[in-house]
This record gives C-alpha cells, sequence and structure tokens, in this order.
C-alpha cells in the first residue's frame, strides 16, 4: 500500500502545474489543461471517510459477528462508542460498515422495511431472505449508492443452521462457507481468518477465533479499533462482549 | 481554479490543449510478497515465486530473493525492472566496497545503503517493497524493511509485497503475541518459524491473486544459507 501511495505523492507534486496555471491567467498566457493529472492524488473513497471494520464468522450451532467502535472523520478520531451492528431478528443481526450517515439511514430505513414484513408475514424473517431484502433496497439506489458493505450474521429461525453473507456496496450478495469481512482493513482480516478459521467451531472457540482476528487487523489499520464489540449468536442465547484494544 | 481566477483577472479561458504527448507509465507491478524473521541465531526469509502481470502469469519459478554475501539476502517485489536494475548497482557497489576495504560489507552496511540508494531516486523512485534479511556483526538475525523511497525500519519480523497487508496482522500476533494474554515469551526458533510461514503464505494465495504457485525460503546461519521449497495453489 505504501508504494501505491507514493506513487501518488509523486503524481501530487504535478498539481503544482495549478499555481502555474494561475499565473499563466494573470498574465493572459495560452494555458494547457492539467486535467486527469490533479484527480489522480485527490481520489479518495467515500466507504473509507469515517473508517471501521467488520467481520462474521460461522462456528457450530452458532454464528459471530464482531465490529470496532470508532467512529472519525479520515485520521481524526471524534467517538469510540459507535453502533454498526443491529440486531434485526431474535437471532441475527446486521453490520453495516462503511460512510457513518449511511449506516444510521440504511439501519432505520431497513428496520422500517421490516417491520412492515413482519406485520405482513406475522412472523420473524429467515437470515437469507432478510439478505435479500437488504439487496434489493441496495440495489433500487443502483447510480447513487448508500456507501455500506452489509454484513449479516444468524440462525435460521426453523432449523437454527448458522448463515453469515456481505455484500457491496450495490447488493451483490456472498455467501460463502466459512466467514465475512468489510469494511477499511478487509485485506488484513482476509490475512487473519483465512488462517484462525477452521470449521466446526465451539461458541468459546469461535470468539476467541473472530476477536483474535478483529483486533490484530484493526491494529494495522489507522482508521479502525478503538475498542470492538463481538456478539455470539446461539440458538438459545447471544453473548455479547465489549473487548479491551490498543487506542491509538 | 480556473472559473475564479477568470473572475479575478477578467481573462477568457483559453481552451487551447497543444501538443500532449501520449501517456507513458513506467511502472508495472509485478506481485509477489516477501516475508522475513530475524530469530537470536539466525534469520529466514522468504518469497512466492509467482511473477505476474495483471491477470497474466509471467512465470511460475522466479526466486525474488538475492543473496548478497554470506549472510545477507534481499527480497525485493514491485516493479520486476526496477528490482533487476536496483540488484545489479547493489552488487556492483557491494564489489566496489570489496575492493576498497578488502572486506564483505555487513548487513547493517548494506541496509544503510540500500537506503541511501533508494533516496537517491527520491523524485523517479524504484517501485520495489525491499525487506533486507541477514546476521549482524554479533551473529544475531536482523531485519530491515524500506518504503520505495528509502526510509527504513529495523525489525524482528515484517511482510510485504502484494500481500503485505494480509500478512503482517498474523505476524504481529503469532511471532509478536500481540494481543495475546498469559503467553511465555520465549526466542523463537527455526521450525517455529518456518512453520509460521509457510502458514502465513498459504492464506495469502488464497485471496491474493499475485501471490502463489510455490515459496522460496532462505535459512541464514552461521554456517552458510540453507535454501527449502514449498508449493502453493497455482490458480
Amino acid at each position: 500500500m505504501p508504494d501505491s501511495e507514493m506513487v501518488n505523492h509523486k503524481i501530487s507534486s504535478v498539481t503544482n502545474k495549478n499555481c502555474v496555471r494561475d499565473i499563466c491567467l494573470a498574465s493572459h498566457d495560452v494555458i494547457t489543461d492539467a486535467g486527469p493529472l490533479l484527480t489522480i492524488s485527490e481520489k479518495i473513497s467515500i466507504l473509507s471517510y469515517n473508517g471501521g471494520a467488520m467481520v462474521a464468522m460461522k462456528g457450530k450451532e452458532c454464528v459471530a459477528i464482531a465490529a470496532d467502535k470508532r467512529f472519525g472523520i479520515q485520521a481524526q478520531t471524534l467517538s469510540t462508542n459507535f453502533e454498526k451492528m443491529f440486531q434485526m431478528g431474535p437471532r441475527m443481526y446486521l453490520g453495516l460498515p462503511g460512510l457513518a450517515t449511511d449506516t444510521q439511514t440504511c439501519h432505520s430505513k431497513l428496520r422500517f422495511r421490516l417491520n412492515l414484513y413482519e406485520l405482513k408475514e406475522n412472523r420473524h424473517i429467515h437470515p437469507k431472505t432478510f439478505a435479500a431484502m437488504v439487496s434489493n433496497f441496495l440495489y433500487e439506489r443502483r447510480f447513487g449508492p448508500y456507501f455500506v458493505e452489509p454484513v449479516i450474521a444468524g440462525l435460521d429461525p426453523v432449523n437454527f443452521t448458522p448463515y453469515v453473507c456481505n455484500m457491496d456496496l450495490i447488493g451483490c450478495i456472498n455467501e460463502p462457507e466459512d466467514f465475512v469481512v468489510g469494511g477499511t482493513c478487509s485485506e488484513q482480516l482476509y490475512g487473519m481468518c483465512e488462517v484462525l478459521w477452521e470449521p466446526d467451531l465451539s461458541p468459546d472457540d469461535l470468539f476467541e477465533k473472530i476477536s483474535q482476528a478483529l483486533v490484530n487487523a484493526c491494529d494495522r489499520d489507522a482508521i479502525s479499533g478503538w475498542g470492538a464489540v463481538v456478539h455470539i449468536i446461539e440458538r438459545d442465547k447471544i453473548t455479547t462482549r465489549h473487548l479491551k484494544t490498543r487506542m491509538d | 481554479m480556473v472559473s475564479t481566477m477568470q473572475s479575478v483577472c477578467d481573462v477568457p479561458a483559453i481552451h487551447n490543449a497543444g501538443p500532449k504527448a501520449a501517456s507513458f507509465n513506467p511502472y508495472a507491478d509485478n506481485g509477489g510478497s516477501i516475508v522475513a524473521i530475524a530469530g537470536n541465531d539466525f534469520a529466514i526469509i522468504a518469497s512466492d515465486t509467482r511473477l505476474s502481470s495483471g491477470f497474466s502469469v509471467y512465470t511460475r519459478e522466479q526466486s525474488k530473493l538475492f543473496k548478497l554475501s554470506d549472510t545477507t539476502v534481499l527480497g525485493a517485489t514491485g516493479c520486476w525492472c526496477d528490482t533487476l536494475t536496483l540488484t545489479r548497482i547493489l552488487e556492483a557497489r557491494m564489489q566496489m566496497y570489496l575492493h576498497e576495504h578488502q572486506k564483505c560489507m555487513s548487513t547493517a552496511a548494506v541496509a544503510q545503503m540500500l537506503s541511501t540508494m533508494m533516496y537517491y531516486k527520491r523524485f523517479f523512485p524504484y517501485y520495489i517493497s525491499n525487506i533486507l534479511a541477514g546476521l549482524d556483526d554479533e551473529g544475531k538475525g536482523c531485519i530491515y524493511s524500506y518504503d520505495v523511497i528509502g526510509h527504513c525500519e529495523k525489525a524482528k519480523f515484517r511482510a510485504g509485497g502484494s500481500a503485505g497487508a494480509l500478512l503482517q496482522p498474523l505476524l504481529d500476533n503469532q511471532i509478536g503475541l500481540k494481543n495475546m494474554e498469559n503467553v511465555d515469551v520465549q526466542t523463537i526458533n527455526v521450525e517455529k518459524a518456518l512453520a509460521v510461514i509457510k502458514d502465513v503464505f498459504i492464506s495469502a494465495a488464497e485471496r491474493d491473486i499475485y501471490t502463489g504457485d510455490s515459496i522460496l525460503i532462505k535459512v541464514i546461519t552461521k554456517d552458510g544459507i540453507r535454501d527449502e521449497n514449498f508449493p502453493l495453489r497455482r490458480d
């Protein structure tokens, strides 16, 4: 990563042309357009404006979802108790890492749709059905998307099979066997999860694995961390633990 | 910017693009990852052997490790042509040092020279992620890692290259014992280091398309440098 940033840094020195251009304008000179060179160095994804990390893992008759607590604006941390995981059913959580304003908007809009579903159907939603609902909701904004990468973790309300999925900001669903990640340190999370995860983890082991994965990944990301929350969802209970992490 | 200046100077903008040079990108990203771990009396450095560009694989058996002396090995990934140029000059300058001082360059000296050589190209950098592994003057293992313009940091373990972000947090956890409670801090041995290196490369090959095919490991001890191979997934 630092490599590509350095190249960008190199290119940004070209932005000095901007000043040259101003001088030229003043002295009535012909200007050549510096054009696209200016945009390269200034491009930053709105998905990484606030920072944050999220991971969900399957275990044996249980699932876990975990996220950090930071809320900031680029490098400046504003609070360390930001909520980005929401309970959307008795055994289901929805995580919305990404742009914080969209996290909150999407949460309330999806809560609304879910309430309508539950009133109409008079039953709790299946995680898979809820994933379709989220996907459909996001794709409605295909050309002006909400900047969130949702993560869903839950147990099927009928047969209690574990379910995890994530999707991109326009609702393309990914339903893997093992784990899903989201947020600004997803590369680090992939590296950690790929080594730590194994099939049929017990709830206690699952907690240890997901916590180590999240905390160590966050420590290598400047805009994630500052505390973490882990939810372990089992058939008969949900255990929520708050992790102490390094605060820098 | 333009419009503000217009109103200030009251000069119409002249959109004469003039002659434009076809854009040329002097850099290529040929991928590859490196992991290095230092112990009390050894240093291990490993790289994958895939050389690629975009979605195409150039070769599955390209070592990215360069033996510079009996106690120093350089791992370099990124722009392969820059790697070749840098290592060629590096070897030449080590040869000059040898003739001038009648002794081989120490690992610390190579580390400093590498930093200088990278910074010398500050405004047209070598697009390389370097990790230098070796034994210091006391025979202890040491690792130096660099950014593209020659910032140098000494470390005990380091991951770099295309899968650097995937590999490093795991090394922090397993080698640096970060975020671990009730663990006995003991010095790492060769067997444990090799096992961790193989594990992390297997995981990196799962998720990073620029890392794979196999890994080449060099174990540096006072008795010399030993090679080891380990296959990775080739897709």
